[in-house]
């Protein structure tokens, strides 16, 4: 069986500081867009989640 | 016994044929080939001679041996179980996954394909006693009933013949368009998709359909979220897919557009080609755990209007 957190935000990268608040999850701040869309990758691929963005200049990786 | 073997060989015979009639080796490679195969083929061999001895059993007055047949058919529910927990099992190791309607819809299959050859012997072997009681020689009566097991074998055949989508709907190609990070096909959203790269793959790679369902039936039948998970697979299967495990953002999602009921489905294959698409979809048989019928009731057909 595939045991998992599954349907839960794993992790959220975002240019800007002032929308993340809450130390539940990781935040991971990336100085520019294209740091951001590397980051998000990175973490995609390690927790086998998928990249969602919120248009607001944060990404979130939820495994589905 | 051997006074019987007149009835037993061609109906055993009969009933064989008519299980390997069923089992085909094709594109889903399921039943495997050929450990698969030759299991079934086996237990086929069984459900034959079950059937086929039955009534020389019962005119002899070894009523014990009826009772065979209730062991015959717990003995096919297990097929059920073991197909079912051998797709299970291999469940995790599909990249697009078949999902448990489907499942359960092929384990149903083969349960019902072993009492099909049990039947096919039971009907030769009646047929050839029968006839051969009234008084016609025994060439003769083996003849009608090899001829009426073809029939029948064939009318199994028939009778258990699925429906595929493409009897139920029409499949369309569709335009694939982002809005933002969303993911749209004909303005229905399907994901949000956040990576430009990917993003990119799909404008670029990408084909989509839209099925369109007939009438109310197929509407219903559309939304089952197992038969979707059917297409997703076959379409997958067949036109073979531009994904691992890693890359979630290119898994098949089929979804619903809530006006109308139909379906829309992206996906990034091998080999972009959406006539091969519209193909598979159209192939994908419909499921009979999906199956509704809301037009054969009347509150159904009223709602229609």
């Amino acid at each position: 069986m595939d045991v998992g957190i599954k349907e839960a935000i794993l992790a959220v990268v975002t240019i800007r500081k002032d929308i993340v608040c809450g130390e539940n999850i990781p935040v991971f701040y990336a100085k520019d867009e294209e740091e951001r869309e590397k980051i998000a990758l990175l973490l995609s691929k390690i927790t086998l989640g998928m990249v969602h963005d919120l248009e607001n200049g944060a990404y979130v990786i939820v495994r589905h | 016994m051997l006074n019987y073997s007149y009835i037993i060989i061609p109906s055993i015979m009969l009933g064989i044929l008519s299980r390997m009639s069923m089992l085909r080796v094709d594109h889903r490679q399921y039943p495997s080939y050929p450990q698969g195969v030759f299991s079934h083929l086996t237990l086929g061999i069984v459900a034959a001679g079950l059937g086929s001895v039955a009534l020389p059993a019962l005119w002899e007055k070894e009523y014990a041996a009826v009772t065979f047949l209730a062991l015959a058919a717990q003995q096919f529910r297990d097929v059920r179980n073991l197909e079912r927990q051998s797709l299970d099992n291999i469940e995790p190791t599909e990249l697009v996954a078949r999902g448990t309607a489907y499942i359960e819809d092929i384990a149903k299959a083969f349960e019902a394909r072993n009492y099909m050859t049990m039947l096919t012997s039971l009907i030769v072997s009646i047929v050839i006693f029968l006839l051969f009681k009234i008084g016609i020689s025994r060439t003769q009566s083996v003849v009608i009933g090899v001829i009426i097991g073809f029939i029948s074998i064939y009318y199994f055949n028939k009778a258990i013949a699925r429906q595929t989508i493409g009897d139920i709907a029409d499949v369309v190609p569709a335009k694939i368009k982002f809005k933002g990070p969303l993911l749209t096909i004909n303005d229905v959203v399907i994901m949000n998709v956040g990576l430009k790269e990917s993003r990119k793959i799909y404008e670029e790679k990408g084909i989509a359909v839209e099925i369109i369902p007939h009438d109310e039936n197929g509407i219903a039948t559309l939304a089952n979220l197992g038969q979707r998970q059917a297409i997703q697979h076959n379409a997958a299967a067949l036109l073979g897919i531009r994904k691992d495990v890693d890359e979630p953002d290119f898994t098949p999602i089929a979804r619903r557009d809530p006006e109308t009921g139909n379906i829309v489905m992206a996906i990034v294959p091998m080999e972009p080609d959406i006539e091969c698409l519209i193909e598979a979809v159209k192939r994908t048989v419909v499921l009979e755990s999906a199956k509704r019928k809301p037009l054969d009731s009347k509150a159904g057909r009223k709602a229609a209007d």
